[in-house]
């Protein structure tokens, strides 16, 4: 429903702009020419997305996310003081976030909506509780190691290096985790009479 | 030497799979035609929201926008070409793709703004996305801060990704 709302709102204001901008002729022909590009870009995507599509798949069944949710139990286990009692949630809530980090977002959800419905409290049901709110916020900040849809994009606009954005969006990403989870937090101890 | 990783990776993993017996060759191909599910998936709407997209660069939408958000966005140090992308990155992967490819072409796959565009969407998520799809599978309606922290963390993104491309120089 949202994006009938954005979209029927962009081609309102693209006529306004237009008309006050007097440039009709220019806004006829993008009709058909962004059809058109929606093609023309999926098609230059495909082969690297699936070729990373299967090289994802691969890495996870060889026992790469494994090794990597060994590495992040003892982190966990600070951010979900839970997992210390549940032996299933601090499964569950690794192989999500490892998942995400090999960038398999369909393995991740399911996981990660397992580990949610144990996170609530069983006294307010409906409320998300801090640890939730900590689940959550992980998996709405990027933590992807290797974008690989932003690579193929990169390759379909004749870019010969696309990995070379790695340093950057590894800075990035880890500030923004960190950043989302002080934000959490900080506002956990100030919502807590809720 | 960096031309090597890649290839490198595709060797070494296919190589660990063959060691523990696995078949590397065909869990690939089950990965890729995944891949190509999920791609025939978003065509749809990669078309309409490029549709809408490229109509709203043609028509001097973007522009006059961006020359408006300018003096905000400088202070941040952030580039104006890229506000769209801000708008549209939280509510949905697909026009952030659409709004991403339209910025890349426009502006030059390797110039300071295709940099840019390309950190931010491969360091951000469709945050309003996963926060309907937890909290509706958990039945959660009272969500308290987690849409505050999950946009701060996302405003963070856009500023680190602008400060690490344009003055890092990564």
């Amino acid at each position: 429903m949202v994006l009938s709302w954005v979209f029927t709102g962009i081609l309102l204001i693209s006529i306004l702009f237009s008309l006050i901008l007097g440039n009709g002729n220019a806004l006829g022909a993008a009709v058909q020419q962004g059809a058109q590009s929606g093609i023309t870009l999926t098609i230059s995507l495909a082969g690297s997305l699936c070729l990373w599509a299967g090289i994802g798949n691969l890495m996870d069944k060889v026992g790469i996310t494994a090794f990597l949710s060994k590495l992040l139990r003892p982190l966990l286990c600070r951010l979900f003081p839970s997992t210390k009692k549940d032996a299933e949630l601090a499964g569950l809530l690794s192989a999500n976030i490892c998942a995400n980090m090999m960038g398999l977002g369909n393995a991740a959800t399911p996981m990660g909506i397992r580990a949610a419905k144990r996170l609530t409290d069983p006294r307010h049901p409906q409320m998300a509780t801090d640890q939730l709110c900590r689940l959550i916020v992980l998996n709405t900040a990027s933590i992807q190691l290797i974008p690989t849809n932003v690579a193929a994009l990169r390759v379909s606009h004749g870019c010969s290096t696309p990995f070379d954005i790695l340093p950057a969006v590894w800075l990035t990403s880890l500030c923004s985790v960190v950043m989302g989870l002080l934000a959490a937090f900080v506002m956990g101890k100030l919502w807590r009479h809720d | 030497m960096t031309d090597y990783i890649v290839p490198l990776i595709l060797f070494v993993i296919s190589a660990i799979a063959l060691g523990k017996k696995e078949n590397p060759y065909d869990l690939m191909l089950a990965g890729a035609a995944d891949g190509l599910k999920m791609l025939l998936s978003i065509i749809p709407a990669l078309v309409l929201l490029l549709t809408a997209v490229t109509m709203l660069r043609q028509s001097g939408a973007i522009q006059v926008l961006s020359g408006f958000l300018a003096p905000f966005f400088n202070f941040f140090g952030i580039p104006p070409e890229t506000a769209v992308l801000m708008l549209v990155r939280p509510i949905s992967g697909s026009a952030a793709l659409a709004v991403g490819a339209d910025l890349i072409a426009t502006h030059g796959v390797d110039s300071l703004i295709g940099r840019t565009t390309a950190v931010m969407l491969g360091s951000t998520e469709t945050t309003f996305y996963a926060i309907s799809v937890y909290f509706g599978s958990a039945g959660i309606q009272k969500t308290r801060y987690t849409v505050p922290a999950a946009l701060i963390a996302d405003f963070t993104s856009f500023l680190v990704a602008s400060f690490s491309v344009r003055f890092l120089g990564l």
